[in-house]
């Protein structure tokens, strides 16, 4: 009995390594998303390639997608352009959330380095951003056919992330559909 | 004195500038804008993590801060408003989170931790007391005590 007490220091700390060391590979600007499982919030903004054009949630719906929420001002947007632009070609479906940004930047942009997106919604003031939980682009959501959020990701979308993280879930989503 | 004047009157208008820059918001009265500083400081900015949204810069603080803003315009309460950015972003935006089953830990941990310590400190402390009067009383009989006595008596005298 006595023995054993001797080995509670011991314990503790190994209690403590085990937590240290799974706080190590934690990402602390990475926040659960409250908004999995809820519905688009609703929105009316112009579209940005026609201004002219307002855009609703229910232009979103309809099949399994990624809402790829992007900036000019987002240096990590840009890098995660050209894989973007990869899934765009293998047929998955990109939806653009123009965030916060100059218009006609946007416009050159995309002019310049290939447009993967089936809509860009133009969200000038951040209102819809707000809506949609979004700290900081490139954030990217999966959304499901009715529109529903299933899944959130917060930066840079690149291979590995693609196969490990939204790979699966968009093929799940892609299955509901089609059974 | 001219000089300290000019000065005085710089003083005073750059820190004119100053609040301006802090309070670019309108209230109705004192009370509302007591209000509005009170509950950005009690909410967390979801992108610079460590600062609230009164205090932060981030563009995502000043967006909080525009919708917080709009929502006392039309007159939401603090209950309503913490609702509205809790459903966007999750308890993490609350630097006083509620009491729920996932925060239990949070809020009695450090008291179970103390009753913890309290609890051991105390088993401690009473069996060294029972240790010591067992030894006391029980240790030796009578007769024992008595020669013990005797031998420590001897021995003093014995160094005189």
């Amino acid at each position: 009995m006595k023995r054993a007490i001797l080995l509670l220091p011991l314990l503790v700390f190994l209690g403590m390594a085990v937590f240290l060391y799974r706080g190590l590979f934690l990402d602390p600007s990475e926040l659960p998303s409250a908004l999995i499982d809820k519905p688009l919030p609703a929105f009316s903004l112009p579209d940005l390639k026609d201004a002219q054009r307002t855009l609703t949630q229910n232009d979103l719906k309809g099949r399994p997608a990624l809402v790829n929420v992007w900036a000019t001002w987002c240096p990590t947007c840009k890098a995660e352009h050209q894989m973007l632009n990869r899934l765009a070609q293998q047929g998955v479906v990109i939806h653009g959330v123009n965030y916060k940004d100059d218009a006609a930047a946007a416009r050159q942009w995309l002019t310049n380095y290939r447009d993967p997106y089936t809509i860009n919604v133009m969200d000038a003031d951040g209102s819809l951003g707000v809506n949609l939980g979004v700290y900081g682009a490139p954030e990217t959501f999966l959304i499901d056919a009715e529109g529903v959020i299933r899944h959130k990701y917060v930066g840079a979308i690149d291979e590995r992330v693609w196969r490990e993280e939204l790979a699966p879930r968009y093929q799940a989503l892609l299955d509901e559909v089609q059974p | 004195m001219k000089k300290l004047l000019c000065g005085l009157l710089l003083g005073l208008s750059l820190s004119g500038v100053a609040l301006a820059a802090i309070d670019t918001y309108e209230f109705k009265d004192e009370g509302e804008r007591q209000r509005f500083r009170q509950l950005t400081e009690e909410l967390r900015c979801p992108k610079c993590q460590n600062q609230n949204i009164a205090d932060s810069n981030a563009p995502i603080a000043m967006d909080l801060r525009r919708e917080i803003y709009r929502m006392f315009a039309e007159g939401k309460s603090n209950a309503q408003i913490v609702e509205f950015l809790v459903d966007r972003y999750g308890d993490f935006v609350l630097y006083n989170p509620p009491l729920s089953s996932k925060t239990l830990l949070l809020w009695y941990g450090p008291a179970g931790l103390l009753g913890l310590g309290v609890l051991t400190l105390g088993v401690i402390v009473w069996r060294r007391r029972r240790g010591a009067a067992s030894a006391a009383t029980t240790g030796l009989s009578a007769e024992e005590r008595e020669r013990l006595a005797q031998l420590l008596d001897n021995q003093l005298l014995d160094k005189k």
